[in-house]
């Protein structure tokens, strides 16, 4: 499995400094994000409830490739596939003869579409927050990712405390109201974390915080789970009581911070681990299995090559890059066959993005494995599509290509896995919310719109005009245009109506 | 006709008691006295973050030597006892500044932190700060501030509005636990918490709960907080509120409306401007036109403005957007008195009423008008031509019964 180790490795893309994964730098790139927030007038909104896409090469993960295939939707699921399939009268017809369909791509940890803050990092156990609370339907990032084919995002809390805050997976329907955004029925996530950020290796402030060694993060998950026992004790004593009819009860005290960890306990909760190095994996499955809950994943897991039979055996899936490491020291004992040798082992792996420039070209990272690893054309694409809907729960309803899936689907111009492929369409259940024809279409109004608002803003910043004093605003206005730069489309939408 | 502070008659044929003083109002407008829903004027210049080491100060828990705050349980930036009617300045210059431009009452709020106080409806007018209160504890404000830094709680947002949840439902819980608890005094007792208890009887008298919210994404959140949490509650910001005028008008939550209109700073880096900031700011003056169109009860506040005369200014620019010149009024006169409720004592030109007033040579949203006179408790203020920063505060004239000019609706 490892043959081709001589091979030179070229492709590690981690241009990132060491401090990149530290919590401190993603605060800077979710305020940027969080900085415009206004209505979609872009994702065209297909109200039409039956589309064909005819004539592609489907990629369906779960039966094979199908050539001059046609993909029926009605009613934003998929309801039929197959190179017979025509369009109902009245159906909206996607021509996409040379085309390659397969389904919208899942990425398993991202911070995007975060108002505010991804960390609430004062504390080491951050459960009572809650990413919900703060999704950003609006952030431009969800648009730039839906252009590389991303439909869904398990939102993370980020890496700054070995208990973080609560997380939830979202459909990017880019400009819908925040509560539309979650996606329906999936189990809502915990962020745990392990290793060097959680313990401030890397960064602090003036004022340390525990646990600053290994040991103190084991001991704090460990605390944190005796008062969640002690907590969920004290709610079953009460109702038992108060059922019996007892009466003079105070009610336990409602603890946010430890509601989630007694749904952990409860199986209602899935959690999702930030970690690096094999014994600290080891070390949270002997505390999971002690305390009696499970780990769903585990994220990075850059050494989880080394531990894989043990995380099959805790029924754990892990989450990983293609090949990007050594940016601290627990990331120098990664190697890009982790995703390979995990799968070979029986894990279920995905490739994440955790940044929103990679998550543009998720379907290129899942390519590397079989580069590195010798996965097939299919086991590759599962690690973007089927595998991290596994891993949180939805693969019922998302990751491949079947009938009575929801029809969030991508359209490339190219095979996926060609570093030609570039998406035309991203569809998320029956919609089109990225159409790349008319991204380019819509980009010159947007512009003129933008220059004409902005000449509108600096003329009421200047004194009011006396008489003949247009000849000299003139001058102005055309140095201002000489120094517009072409407008980034992506920049662009998202404005008000 | 005012008497002794109050509105005793409005009308073409008042009879005029003898000893009445009579003001010739010909020419003249009177409007009811405006009301800035939403102001610190009155109110001590809200202190540093550091310890006051000097003196005494109305904000007690900064003054104890700085904690590091870890969770909800340590009550970060919270002090809900501070009630702006307790700390009302009469000589704040602010004070005859807003008088002079036709503001005779203000929703007065404390600032600063997550939970920073009582709002108080405050007359801009009487010497000691007793005789500028109307009604002491109307609001009870709520800001989804930060720390600031990393080591204290809240770091996030989302922290924030966690920390605001757990102490709803930790007020809710003292509030229980205590009942069951006086009347059976063998149970545990439950620990007393000055936050609880406070917030506890700002719910029980139904004082409104400020939720801020200025654009699209935090009214949408916001509606969705105030109904999670079951307050009486008020969106205040709303400057987006023009793409959320039909989901705030079917949340049914009145909405303060911050006048101060965002604009382009100068010297912004364009490049780093998006279409989005530009569209928000050329449109946020049209939001009171969309809440209108929709049917939101909303009042208008003047933010973090310094100047009073530009909120009129501000409120000319929504005018120019569509608004109808007597929503604008309604705005800044009966609404607000409405959604604080004293509109049985504020608001409009009323027998009965307050003698709050306003007497203008002309329509006050035009620029060249000029306020003439402004009635505070029936006392007359009369407005020098240019009020210099320097001139002393304080009537020019006596408490006065005075008839004049033609009521304004």
């Amino acid at each position: 499995m490892i043959a081709k180790t001589n091979t030179k490795i070229v492709t590690n893309t981690c241009t990132m400094p060491n401090a990149h994964r530290s919590p401190a730098l993603c605060i800077g790139l979710i305020l940027l994000a969080a900085i415009a927030i206004v209505a979609l007038p872009g994702a065209a909104q297909d109200q039409a409830n039956v589309t064909l896409i005819k004539n592609a090469t489907v990629i369906t993960i779960t039966h094979g490739r199908i050539e001059h295939a046609s993909v029926l939707i009605r009613d934003g699921k998929i309801a039929a596939i197959g190179t017979d399939v025509q369009a109902p009268a009245g159906a909206k017809v996607i021509d996409a003869s040379g085309m390659y369909v397969m389904p919208g791509i899942v990425d398993c940890h991202t911070h995007i579409a975060v108002d505010g803050d991804v960390n609430e990092g004062s504390t080491s156990v951050s459960s009572m927050v809650n990413i919900k609370d703060v999704l950003n339907p609006y952030d431009v990032n969800m648009y730039h990712e839906l252009a590389g084919g991303v439909v869904i995002g398990n939102v993370l809390h980020g890496s700054a405390n070995p208990i973080g805050g609560q997380t939830i997976v979202i459909k990017f329907k880019y400009g819908a109201p925040p509560d539309e955004l979650p996606f329906p029925g999936a189990l809502p996530g915990i962020k745990f974390a392990l290793g060097e950020n959680v313990k401030h290796s890397n960064f602090g402030g003036p004022v340390p915080r525990y646990p600053e060694t290994r040991m103190g993060v084991e001991e704090t998950i460990r605390d944190a789970f005796t008062r969640a026992k002690e907590y969920q004790k004290a709610w079953a004593d009460y109702n038992r009581r108060k059922a019996a009819g007892e009466q003079n009860l105070i009610p336990p005290r409602r603890d946010l911070q430890l509601d989630p960890l007694v749904e952990v306990l409860e199986g209602k909760r899935y959690i999702h681990c930030h970690s690096y190095v094999s014994d600290e994996i080891l070390m949270l499955i002997r505390v999971a299995n002690e305390f009696g809950f499970k780990v769903r994943t585990f994220q990075h897991v850059l050494e989880g090559y080394k531990v894989a039979d043990e995380m099959v055996q805790e029924g754990a899936g892990g989450s990983t890059f293609s090949d990007w490491w050594a940016y601290k020291m627990e990331a120098y004992e990664a190697i890009p066959y982790n995703a390979a040798l995990m799968t070979r082992r029986g894990v279920i792996v995905s490739v994440n993005s955790d940044d929103p420039e990679e998550a543009r070209h998720l379907n290129q990272e899942a390519a590397k494995s079989m580069r590195y690893g010798d996965l097939t054309e299919n086991e590759a694409l599962r690690l973007v599509t089927l595998n991290p809907a596994i891993q949180l729960g939805i693969d019922n309803h998302v990751g491949s290509i079947e009938v009575g899936k929801d029809a969030d689907l991508v359209i490339y111009d190219h095979d996926p896995l060609s570093v030609y492929a570039v998406v035309q369409k991203t569809i998320i259940d029956g919609n089109v919310y990225f159409d790349r024809a008319q991204d380019i279409a819509g980009r010159a109004a947007l512009a003129k719109e933008k220059q004409e608002l902005l000449d509108k803003q600096k003329n009421a910043n200047k004194p009011a005009p006396k008489a003949g004093s247009e000849t000299e605003q003139k001058p102005k206005e055309s140095k201002a245009k000489k120094h517009r730069k072409t407008p980034e489309f992506a920049e662009l939408v998202g404005g008000g109506r | 006709m005012l008497k002794d502070g109050i509105i005793a008659a409005v009308g073409t044929n008042v009879s005029v008691p003898r000893e009445a003083a009579i003001i010739d109002g010909t020419g003249l407008t009177v409007y009811p006295g405006l009301i800035d829903a939403g102001t610190a004027v009155g109110l001590p210049a809200a202190e540093a973050e550091q310890p006051a080491a000097r003196g005494r100060g109305p904000r007690s828990a900064s003054a104890a030597p700085q904690k590091i705050s870890l969770g909800p349980q340590d009550r970060p930036q919270t002090t809900p006892w501070n009630i702006a009617a307790n700390d009302l300045n009469p000589a704040d210059p602010r004070v005859e500044k807003w008088r002079g431009a036709g503001f005779t009452t203000a929703l007065v709020q404390p600032t600063g932190g997550i939970f920073p106080g009582q709002g108080s409806v405050v007359a801009f007018g009487g010497d000691r700060p007793g005789e500028m209160v109307v009604a002491p504890r109307v609001t009870l404000g709520i800001a989804f501030d930060t720390s600031g830094n990393f080591a204290n709680f809240p770091t996030s947002l989302m922290g924030s509005i966690a920390y605001v949840r757990q102490v709803f439902i930790d007020t809710r819980w003292y509030q229980d636990a205590e009942t069951i608890y006086n009347a059976n005094h063998q149970l545990e007792r439950p620990p007393y918490d000055r936050t609880e208890a406070v917030v506890g009887e700002a719910l029980n008298h139904h004082e409104l709960v400020l939720l801020p919210a200025n654009e699209k994404l935090s009214i949408y959140r916001a509606i969705r907080l105030a109904n999670e949490w079951q307050i009486n509650a008020a969106i205040y910001g709303v400057q987006q509120g023009y793409a959320m005028a039909n989901e705030i008008a079917a949340s049914k939550l009145p909405v303060f409306v911050n006048v101060n209109w965002p604009k382009m700073e100068k010297g912004a880096d364009e490049d780093q401007i998006t279409l989005r900031q530009l569209r928000f700011w050329d449109r946020a003056p049209s939001t009171p036109s969309a809440l209108s169109k929709a049917g939101v009860t909303y009042a208008f506040y003047s933010g973090a403005l310094s100047d009073p005369k530009e909120i009129l200014k501000n409120v000319k620019k929504a005018i120019d957007a569509g608004l109808a010149p007597d929503a604008a009024l309604k705005a800044m006169t009966i609404t607000p008195a409405q959604i604080l409720g004293v509109a049985d004592r504020l608001g409009s030109i009323q027998q009965g009423k307050i003698a709050n007033l306003v007497v203008a040579d002309g329509d006050i949203f035009t620029e060249k008008t000029k306020i003439k006179d402004v009635f505070v408790d029936g006392k007359r203020y009369q407005i020098h031509e240019e009020p210099s920063s320097a001139a002393p505060g304080g009537p020019t004239a006596s408490p006065a019964d005075a008839t004049g000019g033609e009521a304004q609706p």
